[in-house]
């Protein structure tokens, strides 16, 4: 059976992956599966046994089902939890095969030919591959004594950080998703700052080698040690096509004293179409730990894609001094459905977060703010401020905000504020005025809207940000 | 608990003579309460009052049965002095006078209910329990074009008689167009650790107005729940407002469904808490029509190792086009241990509509009060007067004069 399937996966042999990842782990979820997993990547023992520990402790939990966006059961046992990236032959041969929606987006985003193809997974001139920018881009890291790379490449080479580090802020004891995410994660990335080092640039899973194809059970763990500074940038603006529906990644950011770690996420997967049909569940569990004193922790993302998207990304600020901010804009449109918020925990005095969340619905969307500010007995002198703003386009959308707010300390200040409307009419009138067609004005007045945002997002990010966000909307006004 | 509950039922069955249909009805209601229990955290509404667990700790066993063939003394002095009012004097749940002395009869009707609304939802088990014991359901109808001259005080009192006991009550109002009436609720609790479970039942027509104070002050180990169901149709205006201090433990509870065009509701609340308290408010109005209107204001003086929770929900319908809706919260936290819980929520299906809720907790301000002390006031003079002024706010939204100082001077704020 086996011999076949290698067979089979001859025609690979253009592969930018490695051999080993060309095997397919039969389908469903079981010890075998797992163990398969973890010798197919070589793990030491130890890891094995946390998969097995998460995979125990997964057959006593079950799914929440608390949230706003409900969807169909997921039959656990139905889906492959390994298998090495489609070869080119199922692979679409050029631009021609592609959606015209899609490609229509591109040059709206101005995205180079060669890029549009590697997002598809459309083979690249070796020439115009970004391997070569990423060499480069290593050298620089490297001298720094910067560690980037594969979490698979981490657990080989880096066992003790990923050891000390891996499941320290989402246990193998948490909700549903993060455990079945904690037994059989495939692949992701690690980054480790040393001490006092500043990072010179953004790092991005976009310029890392072997990035593609990480597939659905994603794994990231970013440690940044005592005074050292890193911006992370995740996913990216133009539209990507997946085969997998489900996607439970797990992210996880240690930031010790004096530390600051950015994160930016673009969210952007398959939506699913008109009706509503198809779409990606975006279920990914996303938390810092503030752990040293002095720390800080930036989330910011932008969520315009996915069929139902549901994700909290957290900061427990256990840290004095520590400072944790979620900057959001969500938008849904269609029959897109999100329930997105973030966390806000409390630990340590003196615990400073602000929370600044944009949510737009149109069309038949329906969209969640769900957020906790937490503080407990012992931080005092803690502050929280949260703004979530929702703007509706039309009366068959949904805006809701439902956040959970508990203060347990008398020296400590929570600030809630939110809003409901639409894009008045004045404003739409001023800018038609002065030459905007509708859809224009719409634009210049979310991007107005979600400017906060947008602003802390790093520079070349933004402006196609900005661009997606119009995108986003189009023909959900009239 | 459920065989104390099926043997209670048939002996308060027994001993009251209710009609075939109403006794099929509130089997009815005791069977959902069966199948339910009392809520407990794992329900969405009662995550920060896990009302099971309180009882629980606080009672233990609890016996449902209350003989309503008992007649009750009722002492004249607890009857406010400074106002002239209509009264309703309620004995541990049992309806002991109903004087509507300044009133015109004949615009008045009041009668007992043979029916009830079965409110089986399953998310609050407690209105099943209060539909299977209540007595005889009174019900007061104001015609047309009537207002009524003199307040409403609804004496809600609790004797010696009942302990470790669980007090269910039940009270409806029936506004008919054009009508007013003004109430103001008050508890007199002089018995210690029950579970007192109200529910109150308001229909408002066509450009009538409610107005409904609720007083909880005297201090008592009972566990409260009381809920009020506001139906308003085109034009009509309710005003609720909650002074919830007394008791050991209370959850407010008011349900706005806004169905007519141009209707509004206004809910303000305080909660004053010191010792070991828990106090809940939630509010959650409907927006179900054209051109509604909401507001809440609910502010929290927490002392001791006391617990404060709002929860409220503003609920737009997508017909319900041009809502006005606003909600803002406020704690002062006196106490190193006190507790403020908040979870004000939205839920908007239309898009013309104007919603926003705020939600503040935290301490005394220094500087204010560094400002008063520099003037010559000493420290607890100084915070006194600055926690008077933050709950003055929500006082002064009382729209009626008269109750309004009256409460003030009953609360203590001026």
């Amino acid at each position: 059976m086996r011999d076949k399937q290698i067979e089979d996966l001859k025609d690979y042999k253009y592969g930018f992956s490695t051999d080993i990842e060309s095997f397919k782990a039969p389908k469903g979820l079981n010890e075998d599966v797992i163990r398969f997993i973890s010798n197919i990547k070589k793990e030491p023992d130890w890891l094995l046994q946390w998969r097995l520990k998460a995979f125990e402790r997964l057959k006593v939990l079950k799914e929440p089902n608390w949230q706003k966006p409900k969807y169909p059961k997921i039959d656990y046992q139905d889906l492959y939890y390994y298998s090495a990236p489609k070869s080119f032959k199922e692979k679409p041969k050029n631009l021609e095969d592609l959606d015209p929606k899609l490609l229509e987006t591109y040059k709206k985003l101005g995205i180079p030919l060669q890029e549009q193809k590697r997002l598809n997974g459309i083979a690249v001139d070796a020439v115009f591959d970004s391997v070569s920018v990423a060499t480069t881009f290593k050298d620089t890291l490297t001298e720094k004594g910067i560690i980037f790379c594969s979490i698979s490449e981490a657990i080989q080479k880096h066992p003790d950080l990923v050891k000390k580090y891996l499941g320290s802020v989402i246990p193998i004891t948490d909700h549903f998703f993060a455990t079945l995410n904690s037994a059989v994660f495939t692949d992701g990335s690690f980054v480790y700052i040393p001490p006092n080092v500043k990072c010179p640039m953004e790092l991005s899973t976009y310029f890392r080698i072997n990035a593609s194809d990480t597939g659905q059970f994603e794994r990231t763990l970013i440690i940044a040690d005592k005074g050292s500074y890193v911006s992370y940038l995740e996913g990216c603006t133009a539209p990507m096509r997946d085969e997998n529906q489900l996607h439970a990644a797990n992210v996880e950011l240690i930031a010790l004293d004096d530390a600051e770690i950015k994160y930016s996420t673009v969210q952007n997967w398959y939506p699913g179409d008109k009706d509503g049909k198809g779409g990606i569940y975006n279920f990914v569990t996303k938390r810092g730990l503030c752990k040293g004193k002095n720390s800080k922790i930036s989330w910011t993302q932008v969520e315009t894609g996915s069929a139902i998207t549901w994700k909290y990304p957290s900061c427990i600020l256990k840290g004095d001094n520590s400072i944790g901010e979620f900057y959001s804009i969500a938008i849904t449109n269609n029959h897109q459905k999100a329930d997105t918020g973030t966390k806000m925990i409390h630990l340590g005095k003196n615990t400073k977060s602000k929370i600044i969340s944009k949510g737009i619905s149109a069309g038949k969307s329906d969209m969640t703010y769900r957020g906790l500010v937490d503080i407990s007995k012992n931080a005092s002198n803690s502050t929280n401020y949260t703004q979530c703003d929702s703007l509706l386009m039309g009366n068959k959308c949904g805006a809701h905000t439902v956040p959970y707010i508990k203060n347990k300390n008398s020296n400590s200040n929570i600030a809630h504020e939110a809003t409901t409307s639409k894009i008045s009419e004045d404003q739409l009138h001023y800018c038609q005025q002065r030459g905007l067609n509708q859809e224009e004005a719409v634009g210049l007045i979310v991007n107005g809207f979600c400017k906060e945002v947008l602003q802390q997002l790093p520079m070349e990010f933004a402006v196609e940000a900005q661009k997606l966000v119009g995108i986003s909307l189009e023909g959900s006004v009239g | 608990m459920e065989q104390k509950l099926k043997t209670d039922f048939d002996k308060f069955i027994s001993t009251s003579n209710f009609s075939n249909q109403e006794i099929k009805l509130k089997k009815e209601a005791l069977d959902n309460f069966l199948k339910n229990g009392f809520p407990n955290r794992k329900l969405e509404n009662w995550k920060f009052s896990d009302i099971n667990q309180i009882i629980q700790k606080n009672i233990g066993e609890l016996a449902f049965y209350n003989d309503y063939n008992v007649e009750n003394e009722i002492n004249d002095d607890i009857f406010i002095k400074e106002i002239e009012h209509n009264k309703i004097v309620i004995v541990n749940g049992k309806v002991e006078r109903l004087s509507f002395e300044y009133e015109e009869k004949d615009k008045i009707n009041l009668s007992t209910l043979d029916n009830f609304n079965q409110n089986s939802n399953d998310d609050n088990s407690l209105l099943s329990l209060n539909n299977s014991f209540s007595n005889k359901i009174h019900n007061i109808l104001v015609k047309k074009n009537y207002s009524f001259k003199k307040p409403l005080i609804i004496y809600q009192i609790t004797n010696e008689k009942v302990s470790n006991t669980n007090i269910n009550f039940q009270l409806n109002f029936e506004l008919e167009e054009n009508s007013s009436i003004k109430i103001i609720n008050l508890s007199d609790d002089n018995s210690e650790k029950n579970f007192i479970n109200n529910l109150f039942n308001f229909n408002l027509g066509k450009n009538s107005i409610l107005k409904n104070y609720k007083i909880d002050k005297k201090s008592n180990t009972n566990i409260k729940y009381d809920y009020s169901s506001i139906i308003q149709k085109e034009n009509s205006i309710s005003e609720t407002f909650i002074f919830s201090s007394g008791s050991h433990y209370i959850k407010n509870e008011v349900n706005c469904n806004l169905e007519g065009k141009y209707s509004s509701a206004f809910i303000n609340g305080i909660h004053l808490l010191s010792k070991n308290k828990h106090h809940e408010i939630r509010t959650r109005t409907n927006h179900l029509y054209e051109n509604t209107k909401s507001y809440q204001l609910i502010k929290s003086v927490i002392n001791d190792s006391s617990k404060s929770v709002y929860q409220g929900k503003i609920y737009v319908d997508s017909k319900a086009q041009k809502t006005d809706g606003y909600q803002l919260s406020k704690a002062l936290l006196l106490n190193e241990q006190a507790e403020f819980n908040a979870k004000p929520e939205l839920e908007i299906y239309a898009d013309d509509v104007k919603c926003s809720h705020g939600s503040a907790s935290g301490s005394l301000d220094n500087n204010s009060i560094f400002y008063l002390m520099s003037r010559g006031l000493n420290q607890t003079t100084a915070k006194e007067l600055l926690i008077n002024g933050f709950l003055l706010d929500v006082v002064e939204k009382i729209t009626d004069d008269e109750i309004k100082k009256l409460l003030k001077n009953m609360i203590g704020l001026n």
